[in-house]
């Protein structure tokens, strides 16, 4: 869950309360490394490739899975950002962060875009996010890296890279951060 | 605070500062919009925006129905040349009728000041006041401030000279409202003709020469001569307003080197400025109308787009990250 839906939106407003811990930093560094082998053996290692951290939880993740690409493949990966507030479903429930920018590098025409995300819920996110990345062009290809699948998709959307799956209920809480994976609820 | 409440642009006093820096900031992300390859989000999908204009208008109207159709709102045209208000129908009747095909927004411009708000009295609809009479012009205040804000870093502490008809200005008396609650200083400068009978409720100060403050200023926001709205002798001649308020190409040069230059338009080209000066690298003429179209996006989607409150969403329904 991205910082903002934490802080903002209920049921989550509260303070988040962590039961065990998934992942540690150790294993997120593992992970982000096994992914990026993941996206280069399965791109074959086209240098097409484009990494778009969505606002703004998969913004750190979108540098790191970055960092892992250059130093596996000698190639410098494009990264950018992109906030989908304006292509949500549930526009007005939420604020527009200015904090979140959107920053596309390149145009996306034939590239290969890798969208990543901290957590991979509902897949209303990744909803809004294709339609938000179609507006930037037509790329060859779309997949999805998250850190942690939670299940309880809502829309017929799968991630081809997942750092966890990690099977939940749907009151609890996933937290991520760059040193952690935690599983917990909201106290109010 | 209940966002709520505010279902209405009239003035800036009724957006408040923090109304101002929220629609700033909202801006932001419009210009970003802007640059893409297709402008266009479709927040405002579905939803509907009339145009109401009684009085003549390029920019802003054109500017506003730009704004809407990146949102991916759907307009309404109403030009009241070709209307049933040439057979006598009432400013009431006619937003009624509008409002009965279903708008969600109607954006007016009239020659009276005040009939926004009356409006707001006839429907449910939000009203977006475009310019009413020499009342307010928020939008166009909100641009300006946006176009400075980006150009010099803030609005906060600077002094800007607003230059002209202050008298019959609209957006003299919007952005003497927008510049101060933002922190700027402003020094109004007219013949007192052309000043308004009383200017208690602004925190401003006045001159009468160009000359003395044209060096000391970050800001010269030059005004229109509103020919149409003058009818009575208030300056001897354009030609000696000209020379004694107009920015001429000798006092341009005299400006500062970051001194900006903003004109709202149309541009009396001659008149209240030299025909080149609008081309000079301190004039900001052509960014104001740019940041239209993002500052009017902000603001539809800030009316429309957010009718729950932001903050605390009010159906508690389950969100994914």
């Amino acid at each position: 869950m991205a910082e903002r839906e934490r802080r903002r939106t209920p049921p989550y407003g509260g303070v988040f309360v962590a039961r065990s811990t998934v992942l540690d930093a150790d294993d997120i560094r593992r992970a982000i490394w096994r992914m990026g082998h993941e996206i280069l053996e399965h791109n074959q290692g086209d240098d097409q490739i484009i990494v778009i951290g969505l606002q703004t939880g998969g913004v750190e993740l979108a540098h790191r899975l970055g960092e892992a690409l250059t130093e596996i493949s000698g190639t410098v990966p494009p990264v950018g950002t992109l906030d989908v507030a304006f292509y949500r479903d549930d526009i007005g429930l939420r604020p527009v962060l200015p904090e979140a920018p959107t920053e596309i590098p390149d145009d996306l025409t034939g590239k290969i875009i890798v969208l990543v995300d901290d957590v991979l819920y509902t897949g209303r996110t990744i909803r809004a996010a294709l339609d938000a990345v179609h507006d930037f062009g037509r790329p060859r290809a779309v997949q999805l890296a998250v850190m942690v699948d939670r299940g309880h998709r809502e829309l017929p959307i799968r991630p081809d890279y997942v750092g966890k799956n990690l099977p939940t209920r749907r009151d609890e809480v996933v937290n991520v951060s760059s040193t952690a994976v935690e599983l917990g609820e909201m106290h109010r | 605070m209940s966002r709520t409440a505010q279902r209405h642009l009239l003035t800036i006093d009724d957006l408040g500062v923090e109304g101002v820096q929220r629609i700033l900031r909202l801006t932001d992300s419009f210009v970003e919009v802007s640059e893409r390859r297709i402008p266009k989000v479709p927040v405002l999908r579905g939803r509907t925006v009339a145009w109401l204009f009684y009085e003549d208008s390029t920019r802003t109207r054109l500017s506003f129905e730009t704004a809407a159709k990146r949102l991916s709102a759907d307009s309404m045209n109403f030009s009241v040349g070709s209307s049933a208000v040439n057979k006598g129908e009432s400013l009431r009747d006619t937003v009624q009728t509008i409002e009965a095909m279903g708008v969600d927004a109607i954006v007016v411009r009239h020659k009276s000041a005040g009939a926004p708000k009356q409006i707001t009295q006839w429907l449910d609809a939000s009203v977006i006041n475009a310019g009413d009479g020499w009342h307010a012009h928020p939008t166009q205040a909100l641009l300006d401030c946006y176009t400075l804000r980006a150009r010099l870093g803030g609005i906060d502490g600077r002094r800007i000279a607003i230059v002209g008809d202050i008298k019959h200005s609209r957006v003299a008396r919007s952005n003497i409202a927008a510049f101060t609650a933002l922190g700027a200083e402003v020094v109004l400068v007219a013949p007192p003709t052309l000043l308004p009978p009383s200017l208690v409720p602004f925190d401003v100060t006045v001159s009468h020469s160009i000359d003395e403050v044209i060096g000391e200023v970050d800001v010269v926001y030059l005004l229109r001569m509103q020919l149409e709205r003058m009818h009575e002798a208030l300056v001897p001649s354009l030609r000696e307003y000209t020379a004694t308020y107009g920015l001429t190409a000798a006092r341009a040069r005299r400006l500062g080197p970051d001194t900006v230059v903003m004109h709202p338009g149309p541009m009396n080209r001659g008149v209240e400025v030299a025909a080149d000066v609008p081309q000079m690298p301190n004039a900001v003429v052509t960014d104001q109308v740019r940041n239209g179209v993002a500052v009017r996006m902000a603001v539809l989607f800030d009316l429309l787009a957010t009718e729950a409150d932001p903050v605390f969403g009010d159906d508690g329904e389950e969100t994914d990250a």
